[in-house]
């Protein structure tokens, strides 16, 4: 129990320190623009885990469902469907550190390149590994009805999957997707490894000049929290939305 | 015949579908075992058999959703199992309906009707929706067009699902157990469409257990046991003198 004398004591101590991480020298700008990058860096992988996702996820599931093709159709298939294999085992047998690690320093090593941009495409190759599984677990779960109903009306392989399979499989993989992306936000934190000025190196910096830890951390940990909240709302509106629509 | 370059077809006078020797082998099973047929235009077949005979294989060779493992398959004159042809535009001309309606669930009817033309058939999205309405009233469920399928009864999405191939304009319209699926009180609505089909004179290949709409509705019978067509007959011959005892053993136990 404190002795009451030393309440006031304790808020002055934290003005101090807040004034110290946050205001002096316009510290708060490292957090500023680190979560800029965070931002960005995630936004763009998320985009690029999208599209990487669902070409592997529809190149998988291609491989597995065709039935009579031209054997030169069926080789072609063979050989990407190998290299995405290839391309789900490493990237999810290896940590997302270490891939980041060896596309800024073995990959481009000898390139200057914009860190911002390695780290977009890191993590978006790694999403794309995780996002393809969940899209490929969605397209199986359509009724295989529903691809006869296309290609009975004259609707082409390709046409099929676009106009039917994947709409459902989009709003099937919904919230599975959201989660991946809130994941990938979180894990941007690494990024730091490259000496990327993200938000949690901001804070990290801030810690290194100020010679106090608790401020800076806590506020990247706050800042953190504060968007996967926002994400997970959004993510359970759109859910709605989708349902909505539908009813 | 056989040159798909140069078809001579003239659908009065020639087979809209010719089957000849149709096999279809699952692994070691063999679903068909030689399936020959004529369908002239206007024709009604309804195939029936025990389960398990291969109706549903037969009927899904035609348009290739199964791919044959023998015999040839000739449509409109063009021999459509030539594995040159482009199967999506006989496709086109060769509605199907299923057991389990396979509606669209992401778009409302109205999408589900003008999707197929308006992407394969370059219509516009008036000229699509026009039709669709059209077809839409003569089912009744005009008032439908801007629901989803899962707002829908069994009854209702079949007659959809039959509005949906029709949208086509098809030559042939190809039913796997329309009703099978359906609570008895919505079979009535579903036979009643088709039976407004055969009325004008639309070209069906029916497989489904309702032997009265059979009888009613055919104007030829197939009876199909162990992947092989036993017995063909009008209506009259075969629900009044079935030669095979297969059949004879067939119409006892479901009549
Ligand atoms: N995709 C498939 N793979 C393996 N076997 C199959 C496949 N489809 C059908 N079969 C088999 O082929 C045979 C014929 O099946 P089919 O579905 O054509 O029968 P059916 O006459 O339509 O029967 P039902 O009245 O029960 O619908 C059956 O033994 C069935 O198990
Ligand atoms: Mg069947």
């Amino acid at each position: 129990m404190l002795p009451l004398w030393a309440v006031p004591e304790f808020l002055v101590k934290l003005q101090d320190d807040i004034y110290l991480n946050f205001i002096k020298e316009n510290r708060w700008k490292y957090l500023v623009e680190g979560l800029g990058v965070t931002l960005r860096v995630t936004f763009f992988a998320v985009l690029i885990g999208i599209a990487l996702g669902f070409l592997v996820a529809i190149i998988r599931s291609t491989h597995d469902k065709v039935g009579t093709v031209s054997t030169f159709t069926k080789f072609v298939l063979e050989v990407l469907n190998f290299v995405c294999n290839l391309y789900l085992t490493i990237i999810r047998g290896t940590p997302v550190v270490v891939q980041l690690l060896i596309i800024y320093f073995v990959i481009f090593g000898s390139v200057r390149i914009d860190k911002v941009l390695v780290a977009i495409l890191a993590f978006g190759i790694n999403s794309g590994a995780y996002v393809a599984e969940i899209v490929r677990g969605g397209i199986m779960s359509i009724d295989q009805g529903q691809f006869e109903a296309g290609r009975s009306l004259g609707f082409n392989y390709t046409q099929t999957m676009w106009y039917i399979i994947i709409p459902q499989t989009f709003k099937n993989v919904l919230p599975a997707l959201g989660n991946e992306f809130i994941v990938l936000l979180k894990e941007t934190s690494v990024a730091g490894y490259i000496a990327l000025a993200d938000l949690t190196k901001g804070g990290d910096i801030i810690r290194s000049q100020t010679f106090s830890a608790y401020p800076p951390l806590l506020a990247v940990a706050a800042i953190y929290l504060f968007m996967v909240i926002i994400l997970s709302n959004l993510q359970k509106l759109l859910e709605r939305r989708m349902r909505t629509s539908e009813k | 015949m056989k040159n798909s370059k140069e078809v001579v077809f003239d659908e009065n006078k020639d087979p809209l579908i010719r089957v000849v020797d149709l096999k279809k082998q699952f692994k070691d099973l063999h679903a068909l075992n030689g399936v020959s047929m004529d369908i002239y235009k206007g024709d009604v077949v309804f195939v029936v058999g025990p389960s398990g005979s291969g109706k549903s294989t037969f009927l899904r060779c035609l348009n290739r959703l199964e791919e044959p493992s023998g015999g040839e398959i000739f449509f409109e004159g063009v021999e459509i199992t030539d594995r040159k042809v482009d199967i999506n535009l006989h496709r086109q001309k060769m509605g199907m309906v299923f057991q389990q309606f396979n509606l669209f669930p992401h778009m409302t009817v109205m999408k589900n009707l003008t999707k197929a033309p308006m992407t394969l058939q370059h219509k516009s999205k008036a000229e699509a929706e026009a039709e669709a309405v059209k077809l839409l009233e003569r089912v009744g469920l005009a008032d439908r067009a801007d629901a989803y399928p899962n707002q829908l009864s069994g009854g209702q999405k079949q007659r959809i699902a039959i509005v949906r191939a029709l949208c086509m304009k098809p030559d042939v319209m190809l039913f796997d157990e329309p009703t099978s699926a359906l609570d008895p009180e919505m079979v009535g609505e579903v036979l009643q469409v088709m039976r407004d089909l055969a009325e004008e004179k639309m070209t069906m290949v029916v497989v489904t257990h309702e032997m009265a709409f059979a009888r009613e509705v055919a104007n030829r019978i197939v009876f199909m046991a162990d992947g092989q067509i036993l017995e063909t007959g009008t209506p009259d011959e075969f629900f009044n003198h079935p030669k095979t005892e297969r059949l004879q053993a067939f119409l006892e136990k479901v009549l």
